[in-house]
């Protein structure tokens, strides 16, 4: 029996329709989630726009990761999730019958606060994706190599480890996993990349490098970033949304929102006077 | 000099009482942890020193003859060997599965909750009364009659609860962020488990597996009234004597043969007794030394 391994592709920027500024990635409408009986999220209706970096801010438990959480559906995995409203991804409701969830987590990547490489080695960490989507059985070996090449190279891994690719993952230092998991999502052509407070874990120059690496995927993919950081915000998101007790207070251009916030609450969060 | 200078950090009569106190508590729990170990030694000396004069090769690998007074326990030892091997062929896949379900499928609700208990009161239950289940429902229920076959089920029902929970702790000790950095690729939850799950816990599982060797090679109740005799004529060479019974046999089995010939029998020499308790012991030794070096060794080629 012979099949085709399904072709991985996503939609471009192509030249002849030049990105349009009100083009949006993701759209909210409406948006309510329940834990068991407690109301994470309330009534959010958000446009993120494409091929720009968006931070999520908001004290501890304001719903920033469990918004992150809706644009996969991942959090159908946890359990006891009642959610109600729409989420339209790439303009198709994700909700519709017709949504593959596996395709759609394919198409919106999760990097998280703590790297999680899996205990393989970094090789397969880059492939992992397409196995399980099947899709580097068509693929040659020395093809196979360039896919694990192109990626490592776009998150400036390559140079540091194409000596070791057969090391295990976990053998890295914090910043370079959190770049392999960054890379990692790359062969699968992501449209947009949540991110979990991905530079929690690492030191100044580990946060340096991978905010860098942030600012480079702007344009080819729409990043949506969960931070505690106030100048992390300030200097690598291009829009901020700022959220408090499940709600949207304030989304706005980040340098309008720190310059001029529009609600005495945001403003009062990004002085640091409570959170 | 001025001596007027007082220790600010001087010690006081609680202190040197809680001291006492401290130092009685460290020896009560090393003399108690000695009192474990003394058992154990006193036991394996004992039992060595009384069967060396049956220990030989011989003993373990010919027949009983006259009424056990003479030869040696080679039926008894392929009879347990044999019972080991099909109760773990039944066990092993059912529990090792089910511990799948529990810890990777099941919600937290009451169902599986109860399912929890079950396996928990199921490991409690004592070796008699697996022994009189298995005569119920494997012999007399099934119609399976006093075999091998019923007896290895009876035991595999008795190691059930421990593989599964065995196996249900080792992919508990997986850490959480492989999984969800799979599902959030896009991962199925097999695909997961397949991939990350299972190679990063098969040592856990494994060696409760084999920790439960042991237990089935050592129980003499659930076989008892299931498919274990007293002596059974068994070829002394060839294919015959590699495998003697077939799982619609009745056969000789260590654990029983030991208390046939130490309650049941007369004349048997003494080292013949000691001699057989000395082997079983060797066997579970031998099989736990195996589990602990193989789980040193997959645990040395796993790191995260």
């Amino acid at each position: 029996m012979s099949t085709v391994a399904p072709q991985l592709t996503r939609t471009e920027f192509t030249p002849t329709s030049p990105k349009r500024a009100d083009e949006y990635s993701i759209r909210t409408d409406d948006l309510s989630l329940w834990y068991g009986d407690f109301q994470a999220l309330m009534n959010v209706s958000v446009k993120i726009k494409k091929g720009i970096i968006t931070g999520l801010i908001g004290p501890s438990g304001c719903g920033k990761t469990t918004l992150l959480r809706c644009f996969n559906r991942i959090n159908e995995r946890y359990g006891n999730v009642t959610t109600t409203g729409d989420i339209e991804i790439l303009d198709k409701n994700i909700y519709d019958e017709d949504v593959s969830v596996r395709q759609l987590r394919r198409s919106v990547g999760m990097v998280f606060q703590r790297p999680n490489p899996l205990p393989i080695s970094i090789y397969d960490n880059v492939l992992f994706g397409m196995g399980i989507h099947d899709a580097h059985k068509s693929l040659s070996k020395s093809e196979r190599h360039d896919v694990v090449e192109e990626a490592l190279r776009e998150v400036d891994l390559w140079n540091t480890v194409k000596d070791r690719l057969k090391d295990r993952a976990t053998t890295l230092t914090l910043e370079q996993q959190q770049k392999l998991c960054i890379a990692r999502l790359l062969p699968l052509k992501p449209d947009i990349i949540l991110m979990d407070e991905p530079c929690s874990a690492l030191d100044a120059e580990g946060i340096e490098k991978v905010e860098n690496l942030i600012e480079s995927l702007r344009e080819d993919y729409t990043v949506v970033i969960v931070t505690h950081n106030m100048a992390q915000a300030r200097r690598a998101t291009d829009e901020c949304i700022f959220m408090l007790l499940g709600e949207i207070i304030e989304h706005s251009k980040t340098s309008e929102m720190f310059l001029n916030p529009q609600h005495e609450k945001t403003e009062m969060y990004i002085q640091g006077r409570y959170g | 000099m001025s001596s007027e200078v007082t220790n600010p950090f001087e010690t006081n009569d609680q202190e040197r009482r809680g001291k006492k106190i401290e130092l009685a508590v460290k020896y009560s729990t090393l003399a108690m942890t000695w009192l474990l170990i003394i058992p154990v030694l006193a036991i394996i000396i004992f039992l060595v020193y009384k069967a060396w004069p049956a220990l030989s090769v011989e003993f373990l690998l010919d027949n009983p003859e006259k009424k056990m007074t003479a030869g040696g326990i080679w039926g008894p030892l392929i009879g347990t060997f044999f019972l080991v091997l099909v109760s773990l062929i039944i066990a092993a896949p059912i529990g090792i599965l089910a511990g799948v379900y529990l810890n990777e499928f099941a919600r937290d609700n009451w169902l599986t909750r109860f399912i929890n208990l079950a396996v928990v009161n199921l490991a409690g239950v004592p070796s008699i009364v697996h022994g009189l289940f298995g005569l119920g429902a494997f012999v007399y229920f099934l119609g399976m009659d006093r075999c091998l076959l019923a007896a290895s089920c009876t035991v595999a029902v008795m190691t059930l609860p421990v593989i599964i929970t065995s196996t249900k702790e080792a992919l508990a000790s997986v850490p959480m962020s492989f999984r969800v950095a799979c599902w959030n690729m896009g991962a199925t939850k097999w695909q997961t488990i397949r991939t990350i799950v299972l190679p990063n816990s098969i040592s856990g599982i494994l060696t409760g597996v084999i920790l439960q060797v042991a237990r089935a090679a050592g129980e003499t109740a659930p076989i008892l009234f299931t498919g274990a005799m007293i002596s059974s004529r068994i070829a002394d060479s060839g294919w015959d004597a590699m495998v003697p019974y077939g799982l619609e046999d009745r056969f000789m089995a260590l654990s029983y043969h030991l208390y046939i010939i130490s309650t049941q029998w007369q004349n048997v020499p003494e080292s013949f007794k000691f001699g057989t308790a000395a082997v079983m012991i060797g066997l579970v030794i031998a099989v736990n030394s195996l589990s602990i070096g193989f789980r040193i060794y997959l645990r040395a080629r796993k790191k995260w």
